[in-house]
Formats: C-alpha cells, sequence, structure tokens
C-alpha cells in the first residue's frame, strides 16, 4: 500500500535540505566541471582511437569527426549522475548516523511510500544537478546534434537517477554505518564508471571485459545520451533506454525490497 | 485495517482476557541477539494514564522492550499488545498510537524546528488546518514558539529533547514512550524535562512509559517501576511500595543520657521493626519515620530524656536495586559494560 502524503512528505524534505546546502550544489558542480575541463582539453587533440562513430552512428559518424571534448559531456554527466544518485540512495546511512531514520521508521505509512518518496526526492536533486551540468556545458559552448535531442536526453537522465538511487538503497540497506563507504567507492562506483565508457569507447577496453560493460547500467544510459545529444552511438536510443528502464526498474524493485527487509535500529 | 482484522483483532484480545483499560499488556515477551537474552520473558501491564518507568542499569534490557513495544524491533516470542494492537501483527495501527522521544536525538538538523514537527504530522495523515493548531499547541506546551524558525542543529541538548517531546504529542498518541529522556542533560535542564513530563502526563492523560537509569528520576516521575536487570523483571510495584519492603525508614535518635532507657521503651513499641543502640545512638527501623519523629520526641521528654539529634534517611530505590540484585546499579553497569564487550555490534550493550 502506498501513502502518498509520505512520499510527497519524503520528497518536500529532501527538496528542502537540497535548497538548504547550497555549497554542495557548487561542489557537485565543480568536480565534473574541472574532468570536463582538463580531461577534455588535454585530450582533445590527441586522436582518441574509436571515437568517430559506432554501429548506430552509421552515416553521421563518416560526415564529421567527433571531437573528444563533445564526446566526453554526455560521459562526465553521466559520471557525475552516478555518484550523486548513488550517494542520495546512500543517504539512508546518514539518517541512520543521525538518528532521524527511526523518526521516519516508526511513522505510520509502508515502507514502500519510503522507498518512493527517497527515490523521488533522490531523482529530482540529482536531475536538477544534471541539467545545470548540461546547460553550464552548453554555456561553454557545447552543441547537441539538434536542440530536439536534449528532450529525450533528459529521459536518459532520469532513468540514469532512478537505476542509482536504487542501487545506493540496496547497499545503505545492508549496512549498518558508513565504515563500508570507502569499499564501495572503490570496488563499485569507479569500476561502474571506468566500464560504462564514459571518458573514453568502451570498444576500447579489452574483450574479455565487454560483458561486464555490458552488465553496467550506465554504459546504456551515456551511450543513450552520445545517440540523442552526439548522433553517435553504440547501440540505438531506443535499444538503450529499453535496457536502462529494465535496470531502473529492477534496482527499485531490489531497493525497496532490502529497505523493507532492514532492522530499523 | 480492514473492518474484519480489528473485529479479529477484537476477538483475539477477548480470548486474551485483556481489559480494554490497559495502554499496554506485554506476556512472556523475549529477545534475543545471538547468545544473548536482552529482554528475557518479561510480562506486565500498564493502565491507561499511568507514567510508568523502566529503572535499570545500562545494558538491562529497557531499550530493546520501547524498540519492541514500538514495533521498531521483532520479538523473539512472546506478545505484546499496545493500545490494544498487538505490536507484530497491527504495526500501523500502534504506531499511529504510539509516541516515541528515542535515547539519540532524531531529528533532522536541516530542518527547523517547526519544519521538523511538520514532517511529522504529515507523515501521520493530519490535515493542513489541524497541523497547524496542534504545531502551535505543542510549540507553546515545550515553551518553543519563539525558536521553531531556527534549524534544529542549532538548538541545545534540552531544546532537542523538548522538540522531540512535542513531536511525540502532535498525532496525540495514547501512548507515549520516553527513552531515557534527561540522559547527557544538565541537573537544571533535567528538573525542566521532569516538569514537562509531569505536566504532559497530568493535562494530557496520555499513558506514559520511560526507561531510566537515574534512580531520582524513577523515584520523582513514576506512579509504578518496573525494576530490570539482565533482561529480566526483578520487581514490580509503586516507588514507594518498593522502598517499604525493606522495612521502612531509618530514625537515629542522639541523646544526652539515657539512650538504654529509650532502648527498652523504644522496643516495646509495636511500630518499630527493629532497634539498635551505639554510642548513645539508637537507630530505628519503621515505617513512614517522618510522622513516628514526634511521637518518639514527645516520649523522650516524658521520661526527662534530652534529644540532642535527630536524623531520617529514606531508603533510595538504589537500596532497593541493591537488595534485589545483591549490587549496586553503578557496579552492575561496570559488570554488563564487561559482558558486552564480547559482542562487535555492542548493540544491547549501548542500548541501541
Amino acid at each position: 500500500m502506498i501513502h502518498w502524503t509520505a512520499v510527497a512528505v519524503m520528497w518536500l524534505r529532501e527538496m528542502k535540505r537540497f535548497l538548504r546546502a547550497r555549497s554542495r550544489i557548487v561542489g557537485a558542480l565543480a568536480m565534473p566541471l574541472f574532468f570536463l575541463a582538463f580531461m577534455g582539453l588535454g585530450f582533445n587533440r590527441m586522436a582518441v582511437p574509436g571515437l568517430a562513430g559506432g554501429a548506430a552512428g552509421g552515416a553521421a559518424a563518416g560526415t564529421h569527426t567527433l571531437s573528444y571534448l563533445r564526446f566526453l559531456v554526455p560521459g562526465i554527466i553521466g559520471m557525475s549522475m552516478l555518484f550523486t544518485s548513488t550517494f542520495a540512495g546512500l543517504s539512508v546511512l546518514w539518517d541512520r548516523e543521525f538518528g532521524f531514520l527511526k523518526e521516519i521508521m516508526v511513522a505510520p505509512v509502508s515502507r514502500v511510500s519510503l522507498v518512493l518518496g527517497r527515490i523521488a526526492g533522490g531523482t529530482t536533486t540529482t536531475l536538477i544537478q544534471g541539467l545545470l551540468l548540461l546547460s553550464v556545458s552548453i554555456a561553454l559552448g557545447f552543441r547537441p546534434r539538434s536542440w530536439a535531442g536534449l528532450v529525450p536526453a533528459v529521459l536518459f537522465m532520469f532513468f540514469i537517477a532512478v537505476t542509482f538511487i536504487g542501487l545506493g538503497l540496496v547497499f545503505a540497506s545492508n549496512m549498518k554505518d558508513m565504515q563500508g563507504f570507502s569499499i564501495i567507492m572503490n570496488f563499485i562506483m569507479f569500476p561502474l564508471l571506468f566500464l560504462s565508457g564514459a571518458l573514453y569507447p568502451m570498444k576500447n577496453l579489452p574483450v574479455w571485459l565487454r560483458p561486464l560493460s555490458y552488465a553496467d547500467p550506465l554504459t546504456y544510459g551515456i551511450d543513450g545520451m552520445r545517440a540523442t545529444l552526439l548522433g553517435v552511438s553504440m547501440f540505438s536510443a531506443a535499444l538503450n533506454l529499453a535496457v536502462l528502464a529494465g535496470f531502473s526498474l529492477i534496482m527499485v524493485v531490489l531497493g525497496a525490497y532490502f529497505f523493507e527487509h532492514s532492522e530499523s535500529v | 485495517m480492514s473492518a474484519e482484522a480489528r473485529r479479529e483483532e477484537i476477538i483475539s484480545e477477548q480470548a486474551a482476557g485483556v481489559s480494554s483499560g490497559d495502554a499496554i499488556w506485554v506476556e512472556n515477551l523475549t529477545r534475543t541477539f545471538g547468545d544473548l537474552r536482552a529482554v528475557d520473558s518479561i510480562t506486565f501491564s500498564v493502565p491507561s494514564g499511568e507514567l510508568f518507568g523502566l529503572l535499570g542499569p545500562n545494558g538491562a534490557g529497557k531499550t530493546t522492550t520501547l524498540n519492541m513495544l514500538s514495533t521498531l524491533l521483532k520479538p523473539t516470542s512472546g506478545r505484546a499488545l499496545v493500545a490494544g494492537y498487538d505490536v507484530s501483527r497491527h504495526r500501523d495501527s500502534v504506531r499511529q498510537s504510539i509516541g516515541i522521544v528515542f535515547q539519540e536525538p532524531a531529528l533532522d538538523g536541516k530542518l527547523t524546528g517547526r519544519e521538523n514537527l511538520e514532517f511529522h504530522a504529515m507523515m501521520y495523515g493530519l490535515d493542513r488546518y489541524t497541523r497547524r493548531r496542534r504545531i502551535e499547541e505543542v510549540l507553546a506546551l515545550v515553551e518553543l514558539t519563539d525558536k521553531a524558525k531556527v534549524l534544529a542543529e542549532k538548538y541545545s541538548g534540552g531544546m532537542k529533547r523538548r522538540l522531540e517531546i512535542a513531536r511525540g504529542l502532535v498525532h496525540r498518541p495514547r501512548v507515549m514512550f520516553l527513552d531515557e529522556p534527561t540522559l547527557g542533560l544538565d541537573t537544571q535542564t533535567r528538573r525542566h524535562i521532569w516538569d514537562y513530563i509531569k505536566k504532559l502526563n497530568r493535562e494530557t492523560g496520555v499513558t506514559i512509559i520511560l526507561t531510566t537509569h537515574y534512580m531520582e528520576e524513577a523515584d520523582y516521575l513514576c506512579h509504578r517501576i518496573a525494576i530490570m536487570d539482565q533482561g529480566r523483571f526483578v520487581a514490580q510495584d509503586t516507588p514507594s511500595n518498593l522502598k517499604d519492603l525493606l522495612g521502612g525508614d531509618v530514625v537515629s535518635l542522639e541523646f544526652e543520657n539515657g539512650a538504654e532507657e529509650m532502648l527498652a521503651a523504644a522496643q516495646s513499641l509495636a511500630w518499630v521493626k527493629k532497634a539498635k543502640q551505639h554510642d548513645g545512638c539508637l537507630s530505628l527501623t519503621m515505617e513512614r519515620g517522618e510522622r513516628r519523629i514526634p511521637e518518639l520526641v514527645s516520649l523522650a521528654q516524658g521520661k526527662g530524656i534530652t534529644v540532642t539529634c535527630v536524623n531520617l534517611r529514606k531508603p533510595s530505590l538504589e537500596d532497593v536495586f541493591l537488595h534485589f540484585t545483591g549490587r549496586t546499579i553503578r557496579e552492575q553497569e561496570a559488570s554488563s559494560a564487561e559482558r558486552h564487550r564480547g559482542h562487535p555490534h555492542g548493540r544491547p550493550g549501548r542500548g541501541r
């Protein structure tokens, strides 16, 4: 049973906290922008193999060569959203740390409502950050293939956010405190980032790593954004969207399941 | 909750012979963590409107008991009804009927005092109008009206506690749980919180269950207390009855002369339970000593004996604890810390 008021309250709380933490917003934008600026400029003149096009890129790839900087923009947006949304899911642990989780857990509402509220809140804040990043990139000179491509790109961003908040919830529900945080960071988050082809074309990775790349939801999010923003991708936008939406559904169900069965004290 | 579930509830209550006046009804409630029996088959009931205390050292199982009664932990075995609802089967109904103040602060520091209350009121399904009215009401009760717009993280320890008490009241619970409500507060703030708790119980009639390891707190606040030690209830009664179990007060009298004569006279009095003489001093054990002192003094005067000093010592709950467990609460805490050191998470020991 879903208590919609509870979903709304959880969302509202997330918004208030987000708007009050301005320094956090700036910080969350600064890191990816530095990445974009320094990596983009640093590698822009180098010939990165495999840049100009993939299977679905087809004709577009043949007609123009893609600069590394343009290639990097969707990747960096994906990277930043990967971290922000996983942390949003992990914020359950902060609530546990500061005791507020108990207040949430004794409320007479179903846990599913709490999960949905958290996902709604986290998705909104992550999406805002992703859109800010995209806007800043555009202001700095990034041009998507067509402006219409922005709409489906936002859809990909939405599903990236939902997927990794779900992942964060799975971790948070199975951890007692923040001690496992660095393990998650080093052994889950960074591999997810590097396997996704956010920073370089995925096909440059050794063949034996490929199954892992295909199992990484971020791969489809970033490839999808590249398809819609640049017109250059490995898979078609529709395939990317279908796979990513599937992942997000699985993650939400898993996150809700583990949260439901976690001990509240 | 469906009508059918409610009916089933009523039937099961009748079967269990629960009187509807009981806010809490617990039978053989048990919770284990691995090998440790944190709560070991406790049985008690609390009538509506009572202020009931669980007194015991850290690690006695008080918080675990509260966590089970508030549906945060599932009982390993046994049954508990809160406001008439089974804590294992009707969690949402139980949650709707209770308010809780946890041992550690459970506020969102990034929200203001009022926002914390609003969050709570919305979670408990109050409409906008009721919300506004109740929030004003409880803020006034704990005297935080003028601090309502301040972020909770800026509150002092005492203010946080008061805000949490206010929050627990917003949805008008039938039962209020307070877990160590004055832990870590200074003496003056503690007095204040005590007054709020008393006022709350008196003015709203809410049933209050509190845990504490402060003897004077249990003594001052509670109508009835249960002394808890190593997961079990070792005694359960009103504070004064518990203290009377020890045989009553000790009245010491000092005389200029004629102590022997007074000893003989005292021993012949029916209400003197024990009489001892040492160094011209008399120690008499009796109930309600303060009422007997004038009698003793006039008895001495009738015999021409001069009383130079009178001292009345009431047994404290500390004495009661000592009587039932053979140790003081402080010793017990030291050894229970020892006992839990083997458990890496220290959960029962830290009273989470």
